[in-house]
């Protein structure tokens, strides 16, 4: 039986149907609807006002290349220029590819390029070292425990490079969907209580982040690439089967497919969780060796460094972080940093 | 497991792992007793110290929180399976000890026939009930026996919050607890013995096949198991409430254990529940008013359960659920339940973690935007409504919103908000559920719908009558369904209906939208204020005018207006 006619423009063919909602589009009307929502997001959630210059983190990834390409054409309508910074971890047969396809989009999209490395920003740290650093304990080796912080200091100081008043990343509504199972499972109350919203409106100094792809769900995403036929870098992380969000992510497979709706269902009561106020976490003051944004007196990517520098990589993993010869901060210990401190998929 | 604060020890242990409890080990507690049962990670128990641990647990979750107090007669919700059999037995246990000890309030019991719903037979049922039965008279304790086809004839007024008694600060409890011992030592001993012991308070016989009839017709109407095990839920929680409140009990206990409580809050999270975690899985849920449901077993796990149940001879009855012998990906509950089970097995600390978690939880909106009167009550689980205005940039409105560049109707759910049944306001001005203006357009359907939370709104989408339509193959089956929206691809429409539905949640649905509607009237005949808001507006509808636009008020009024 031939597909049914688009349930928009009622002309052309229809080329899928809607995860969200079942219904039948074209792939012109879907692309429109896609960006309309996110152009919605962005308007409604108020996050890049007229003039703002935006560091679109740029992975080569699905998820970056969609939010860089729909980001590209609603930029004259949100007055917004972009600059695309991409972040090198070192990570042999996996960053050096994905960074070549950052090369070609924004050659073909016309856009200014950062890329900025972790062996030049953390003293010759790449993952690859850390990763061999973790490895003799026995345990798991938490690598991605490091990439995650470090690569938002990265990112901060890449944006900082280019002049940037706000972060964007392409976290999509999958993500954010195993961002709160995990952090359930975990038993992180700090992540949970700071999570959940649009993104961090920039406290203490540090720029602004928001995640305008948060209310797409991934199989959009997906499906919104290949219409457009972005070219994009596809493969996994070498050390992602290790991430515990492994878990979290089949879980919410499986949910999916008990109930279509689950991931904004799970995103819905992100939104709305309530902590209690000891489990947030304290207001946030500043670093005392690179004057980023920390709740202690070291910030998290510090703490990790030092502990590797010392050869103890696990110094700053773990209750109270005792060792670090932090000076007493009146501020009650609880670990500072991004939202989420495993790998992003392919932002 | 990568547990937020697990302590690393550095370097990795060199020396053998540590020995596992052999048979010459002993008690950990009295370290002179053979141990019989392993809790936590390697604590040997031995079958007194076990039994002290128990019991103590129980006592001391009552203890500390103080909600239960002296004389207070207390509804023990039983469903015969361990774990509330086993909080029967604590009960029953805790009256009968010396006095010093002595649990203090007034024990009933009630147990709720679900067989109907999970599709059993008569026959079936009949033995299940008379098991039942035997344990009850056992027990001793006023009993209730009601069948889940009352539902059928319940009053809305379940449905209302009742006005509650102030909670007793610290001072209050301790002051009644003085008193209630000083009365005890006045009357004497004898009159504190088991209160009122073989009143049978059964129920007033069978229910009709015509009621049983419904109730199936009801339950298959729900396409999901999901779906099927939230209805089930809810309509079990309304009759246990019905009876409480019938008979006089100011609180109910339910005899959820530390692990079943940790599914629920996964569950529950990914089912849209998150704004009411803190009631669902908190010790005290105290959102219907004057009854309190409470939960002291929740520091137990289903394997302390298990082994009291099996050490003791605490008796129980084996009830099939809907969702017995479904296979695992049947629904998100299943799903669940086999995951966290599953990690447990892996991490040992999973279910404690997630508890730990579940305790700093609080009873709260998150930004705080109820600083005066909350807002309205979903219809039928009673938590304050969780959603936002159709169109702001959260999942719900993500959902919800209607961006699609053509003139479609969205779904029904997308309008109404809170208070007014169809807010025409938002966005585009739908069907609105003026009788007067166009009885073709006033749609039951929405009517309930907009009186729901998000989460038992998704649950409601599940619920059709009649088989499924040729053309239903969609690729998200649980779209919203379109009702009476031309354009479609089509197929041929599903009629909803909410018939199955019990009379009292369709009466009260209706009183309620009739309210609102009266209520806006008048509204809308008020002077308005320079600003653009109302005088007497509820703060519900102040606080869903922070996403909204200021113009959107006037929108309103215009919108109804023009009918």
């Amino acid at each position: 039986m031939p597909a049914p006619r688009c349930a928009s423009c009622h002309k052309a063919r229809a080329a899928l149907r809607r995860p969200r909602s079942g219904q039948a589009l074209c792939t012109t009307c879907f692309c429109a609807s896609f960006e309309a929502e996110v152009l919605h997001t962005v308007v409604a959630g108020r996050l890049l006002p007229p003039g703002a210059v935006v560091a679109v983190g740029a992975s080569g990834g699905k998820d970056s290349t969609v939010l860089a390409h729909v980001l590209r054409e609603l930029a004259p309508r949100l007055g917004i220029s972009l600059h695309l910074v991409a972040v090198d971890e070192g990570i042999g047969g996996y960053r050096d590819a994905a960074l070549a396809a950052v090369r070609r989009q924004a050659a073909r999209w016309e856009l200014p390029l950062t890329v900025v490395a972790y062996a030049e920003l953390f003293g010759g740290w790449t993952m690859d070292a850390v990763a061999r650093s973790t490895a003799g304990s026995g345990r798991s080796r938490s690598c991605c425990t490091f990439c995650g912080v470090l690569r938002r200091r990265a990112l901060e100081e890449g944006a900082r490079r280019v002049g940037a008043t706000h972060v964007v990343t392409g976290h999509n509504a999958d993500d954010m969907a195993e961002t709160v199972l995990m952090n359930f499972l975990r038993g992180d109350a700090g992540r949970l209580a700071r999570g959940g919203g649009l993104g961090s409106p920039g406290e203490g100094g540090a720029l602004p982040r928001c995640r305008p792809l948060q209310l797409a769900s991934q199989k959009e995403v997906v499906l919104y690439a290949h219409f457009r036929r972005l070219d994009y870098f596809s493969e996994e992380c070498v050390y992602a089967p290790e991430a515990f969000r492994g878990h979290a992510r089949d879980l919410l497979k499986l949910l999916e497919a008990a109930r279509p709706s689950a991931v904004l269902d799970l995103v819905h009561s992100a939104e709305r969780l309530a902590l209690a106020p000891a489990a947030r976490p304290p207001p946030p003051g500043a670093c005392s060796r690179c004057g980023a944004l920390a709740s202690r007196a070291l910030c998290q990517a510090c703490a990790l460094l030092e502990g590797l520098n010392r050869g103890r990589p696990r110094l700053a993993i773990g209750k109270g972080r005792r060792g670090l010869d932090e000076e007493g901060s009146p501020r009650e210990p609880q670990p500072s940093g991004p939202p989420t401190s495993e790998p992003i998929p392919g932002f | 497991m990568c547990e937020v604060g697990e302590d690393y020890r550095e370097p990795a242990p060199a020396g053998p792992p540590p020995p596992r409890p052999c048979r010459e080990q002993k008690c950990v507690k009295c370290k002179e007793g053979l141990p019989v049962v392993v809790i936590r990670a390697g604590d040997a128990f031995c079958r007194d110290c076990f039994k002290v641990f128990y019991v103590h647990k129980f006592r001391a979750v009552l203890g500390k929180n103080r909600l239960v107090f002296p004389g207070e007669k207390v509804l023990l919700a039983w469903s015969g399976g361990p774990s509330s059999s086993s909080m029967l037995w604590q009960v029953l246990e805790g009256l009968s000890q010396d006095s010093a000890k002595r649990l203090r309030f007034v024990p009933g019991v009630v147990f709720a026939d679900e067989g109907a719903a999970c599709g059993q037979s008569p026959e079936d049922r009949a033995k299940t009930l008379a098991e039942a039965k035997l344990v009850l008279q056992t027990v001793g304790f006023p009993w209730h026996i009601v069948a889940l086809e009352e539902v059928f004839s319940l009053p809305p007024s379940v449905l209302r919050c009742s006005a509650r008694e102030p909670v007793g600060t610290e001072g209050a409890y301790k002051a009644a607890v003085d008193s209630f011992l000083q009365q005890h030592h006045v009357l004497g001993e004898e009159k504190q013995s088991r209160p009122c012991p073989q009143h049978p308070q059964g129920r007033a016989g069978p229910p009709t096949a015509g009621q049983t009839e419904a109730l199936s017709r009801l339950f298959n109407s729900v396409k999901t198991l999901t779906a099927k095990e939230e209805l089930l839920q809810t309509l079990r929680t309304h009759l246990i409430l019905h009876v409480a409140r019938t008979h006089g009990y100011s609180k109910v206990m339910t005899g959820d254990s530390c692990t079943r409580l940790a599914v629920k809050l996964m569950t529950s999270l990914a089912l849209g529940r998150g704004a009411f975690l803190a009631w669902d899985t908190g010790f005290s849920d105290e959102r219907h008013g004057d009854v309190v449901v409470v939960r002291p077993m929740r520091e137990h796990t289903l394997k302390e359960v298990a082994f009291y149940n099996r050490l003791f001879a605490v008796p129980s009855v084996f009830t099939p659920a809907v969702d017995t012998k479904a296979p695992e990906k049947a629904s998100i509950h299943r799903l669940m339940e086999a995951f966290i089970l599953r990690l447990q097995a892996q991490f040992p600390s999973t279910v404690s973690t997630v508890y730990r978690t579940s305790e700093k939880l609080v009873k709260a909106p998150r930004d705080g935007c109820a600083a005066g009167t909350p807002g309205p009550r979903c219809l039928l689980c009673m938590c304050v409504l969780d959603v936002d205005t159709a169109d702001s940039a959260t999942a719900f409105g993500a959902q919800t919103s209607s961006q699609l560049p053509q003139t479609q109707p969205p779904v029904a759910e997308a309008e109404a908000p809170t208070v007014s049944c169809c807010h025409s306001g938002m966005g585009r001005a739908q069907h609105c559920c003026r009788m007067e203006a166009d009885p073709r357009a006033c749609d039951p359907r929405a009517c309930v719908t907009a009186q729901l939370c998000y989460g038992c709104r998704v649950n409601m989408k599940d619920l059709v009558s009649g088989g499924p339509s040729p053309a239903r193959e969609q690729a998200g089956a649980g779209l919203g369904l379109r009702l009476r929206s031309p354009g479609t691809s089509g197929s041929s429409l599903l009629q909803p209906s909410l018939d199955p539905l019990p009379p009292y949640i369709l009466a009260e649905a209706q009183l309620r939208s009739q309210r609102a509607e009266a209520e806006q009237e008048i509204q809308e005949r008020l002077l308005e204020a320079e600003d653009g808001a109302r005088p007497g507006a509820t703060s519900a509808e102040q606080a869903h005018e922070d996403g909204a636009r200021p113009g959107a008020t006037s929108a309103e009024q215009e919108g109804a207006d023009g009918l």
